[in-house]
């Protein structure tokens, strides 16, 4: 086993392409994602960043924190501007001028920018078939703005435009299924991620990058700042998204669902929900009806994966 | 050698943009220009030119892309009309402060409501400040012509900036003209490679679009600012040196029978061309009237407007687009605050007219001369007249 301790390490480069410095919050999932995602990356790559938290954390001129060729634009553009990056890649280096290598084009967002403003932008690039990786980053509210809701936030949780209150419980509609979404696209690669699964994370972004074609990568990111939990605690949130089911870990090639773990028997929703700020308002009965759903999605992927 | 065709304006863009060796075309179809897309789209599939066309899903994403495939050192096109550009606003901020030579053909069309897709200047007074390089043409030679020279003046390592080629919706656009186009051979070495110094490339590393906090954000603007304005020595230069190997000249500010004017008709875009014709008549009459097109937009050529308007006594200026609750004519108002430090200025008419495709004929632009002497003999103060409309 001490073997394995100095074996481990080896097996992820040292070398950082999100630099130490920046300024996200102390705990932050997201950025501790972005900088695993950028790890198995390597350099040869071209990054197109969407508005949002890792964009401004990372950026404020004269400053950076990227060690790639990075570009930020906007909000809800940045599928289309990795378009352009791909194809414009593919026409130089048809004629010999550009990079001399083959270079990987990743698009990256946050939930909001990905399932909400950016959804028609992605769904093009996804329909066109670029050879791009689009990672979304997903920590389940639009943080950079202070925490509103976003198509991606959770059932009962309070945001900034959610408030759970005298009558309201907080978001009142169900998760987006962005990785169904873009498996619709008939794309050849769809897979779910989180930081706190770190070489399963690798292995998929390493597999999206060989994959000709467009392929999604959908990263759960905890927040501690908009979750209002604490912020030592972020890894273990991950992991806890993923064994109670909340955020299950699966691969869509082809077409074909793969599950990364099965989790079954799954832990018990409140086990997750309740180290958390934003759900502390919900009552056992609401708690009870998301875990109903938890478990039928998750039965519902298992039947997926196993058929 | 150079040869004459009748083509449709639309056509002769897309040839332009076929000479220049475009590599990346980013396009969404709107009328009125469709044309020029569908022709390019055409000239890639038959092989004729080696570019990547993305048909993107929206002009937002149109611009996007350009940003993206201008950002790794790719020439790069698009067009786009009206409501298009309108979808393109934001991005258009960001490719010009980016710095990105992206040239854009826009067939200028009236904005909604009510739904119009016929021509005037709505759409480009509304990106009037989007910091990009923006200037008229009239006709299908003049879209042919400085739209291959857009190339030449974005790409300048001294320029980089993106630049709209305006062209009227329909009345230029659809119309089928003579023109001379220019052979491969001719214009080779008129539009050197494209080296753009910092491109998005693995090999050496750059921060593109970071955020400019407080701090830094007004000298941003400020040094983009002063960028803009000093393209106009390279535009006059290439302008110049297009006129010295293909024999035709532009100007910032061109004048037809202005010598000696004390009346002047100031205006933009193809409808000129009709007044040449009210011109003359008037001219025959004995009348010393003259016209002044507006050919450079942005970076603004002060110097050139103020020398052309100094001598007259009135001025005409004519509007294709109105600012709603504001001071009528927006070519108009740019105008005026030209004007207004100069000791000596002539007195403002401001005409609107041929809204949303609307025609304007000769006669009217005899009506506008008219009018114009009308309101100043009688003292009659308006801040603007509608040409045409039905009250
Ligand atoms: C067109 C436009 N609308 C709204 C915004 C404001 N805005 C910037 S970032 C953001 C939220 C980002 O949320 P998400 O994509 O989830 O990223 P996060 O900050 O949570 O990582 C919003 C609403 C904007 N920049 N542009
Ligand atoms: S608000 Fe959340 S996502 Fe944003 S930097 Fe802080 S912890 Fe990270
Ligand atoms: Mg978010």
């Amino acid at each position: 086993m001490d073997r394995y301790s100095v074996f481990v390490p080896r097996l992820i480069t040292s070398k950082e392409y999100f630099a130490p410095g920046h300024r996200a919050c102390i705990g932050c999932g997201e950025a501790l994602a972005v900088r695993h995602v950028c790890k198995a990356l390597g350099k040869d790559v071209i990054i197109a960043n969407a508005t949002g938290c890792m964009e401004i954390v990372s950026s404020a001129l004269p400053t950076t924190t990227w060690r790639v060729p990075w570009i930020h634009s906007l909000f809800e553009n940045t599928a289309a501007v990795a378009s352009g990056i791909e194809s414009g890649l593919k026409v130089l280096q048809r004629k010999g001028r550009g990079p001399d290598k083959k270079v990987t084009v990743v698009a990256m967002g946050g939930d909001g920018s990905t399932c909400d403003i950016g959804l028609q932008a992605l769904s093009g690039a996804m329909e066109r078939g670029h050879n791009f990786i689009y990672v979304c980053f997903d920590n389940e509210a639009y943080m950079n703005t202070g925490i509103q809701r976003s198509s991606a936030t959770p059932f009962g949780a309070t945001t900034s435009t959610s408030p759970a209150g005298k009558k309201g419980i907080g978001q009142v509609t169900w998760k987006k299924n962005m990785p169904a979404i873009a498996a619709a696209h008939a794309i050849p690669y769809v897979a779910t991620a989180c930081p706190s699964y770190p070489f399963d994370l690798f292995e998929k972004v390493k597999r999206a990058k060989e994959i000709e074609g467009p392929a999604y990568i959908h990263v759960f990111s905890v927040c501690p700042t908009g979750w209002r939990s604490a912020p030592e605690l972020s890894v273990k949130l991950g992991r806890l998204a993923v064994e109670t089911g909340v955020f299950p870990l699966y691969e869509i090639v082809h077409g074909e669902y793969k599950l990364s773990m099965d989790c079954s028997p799954l832990r018990p929703l409140v086990e997750y929900t309740k180290v958390q700020g934003r759900f502390r308002h919900l009552t056992e009965d609401v708690v009870q009806q998301i875990q109903e759903r938890v478990v039928k999605n998750y039965a519902d992927l298992q039947k997926k994966a196993s058929g | 050698m150079s040869k004459r065709v009748g083509m449709e304006a639309s056509f002769a863009i897309a040839e332009a943009a076929k000479l220049a060796e475009t590599e990346v075309v980013a396009a969404y179809p709107i009328t009125p220009q469709t044309h020029i897309v569908e022709r390019l789209s055409e000239i890639v599939a038959d092989g004729e030119l080696d570019a990547e066309f993305i048909c993107v899903e929206s002009e937002h994403s149109a611009m996007s892309a350009c940003i993206g495939s201008s950002a790794v050192g790719a020439r790069t096109f698009t067009a786009t009309a009206g409501q298009g550009l309108e979808l393109m606003h934001e991005v258009l901020y960001v490719a010009a402060s980016s710095r990105l030579p992206i040239v854009m053909a826009v067939a200028n069309r009236a904005l909604s409501g009510p739904l119009n897709v016929w021509g005037d200047h709505s759409d480009v007074m509304a990106t009037r400040d989007c910091g990009w390089i923006q200037y008229f043409t009239e006709n299908a030679q003049e879209a042919f012509d400085l739209t291959l020279c857009a190339f030449k003046i974005a790409e300048a390592p001294e320029v980089l900036f993106p630049l709209m080629v305006h062209l009227d919706g329909f009345h230029v656009s659809h119309v089928v003209e003579p023109l001379y186009l220019l052979e491969k051979e001719e214009i080779a070495g008129f539009i050197p490679p494209l080296r753009y110094p910092f491109p998005l490339d693995p090999r050496k590393p750059v921060t593109m679009g970071a955020f400019a906090p407080p701090v830094l954000y007004t000298e941003s603007k400020k040094a983009l600012e002063v960028a803009l304005r000093s393209t106009k020595e390279t535009i006059l230069r290439v302008w110049k040196e297009f006129g010295d190997a293909f024999g035709r000249y532009y100007n910032p500010v061109e004048s037809y029978r202005a010598e000696d004017a004390d009346t002047l008709l100031l205006a933009i875009g193809s409808f000129t061309e009709t007044a040449t014709v009210a011109i003359d008549t008037l001219r025959d009459r004995g009348e010393k009237v003259g016209l002044i097109r507006l050919r450079l937009w942005r970076p603004f050529p002060f110097d050139e407007v103020r020398a052309a308007l100094r001598s007259a006594q009135q001025v005409i200026i004519f509007d294709r687009a109105i600012s709603l609750g504001g001071p009528g004519g927006p070519l108009c108002s740019e105008i005026k605050s030209a004007l207004y430090q100069e000791p000596k200025k002539p007195k403002i008419v401001s005409f609107i007219g041929g809204l949303g495709g609307r025609d304007i004929t000769p006669q009217q632009f005899e009506q506008m001369f008219a009018r114009c002497r009308e309101l100043i003999d009688k003292k009659i103060d308006v801040e603007y007249e509608t040409i045409g409309v039905r009250e």
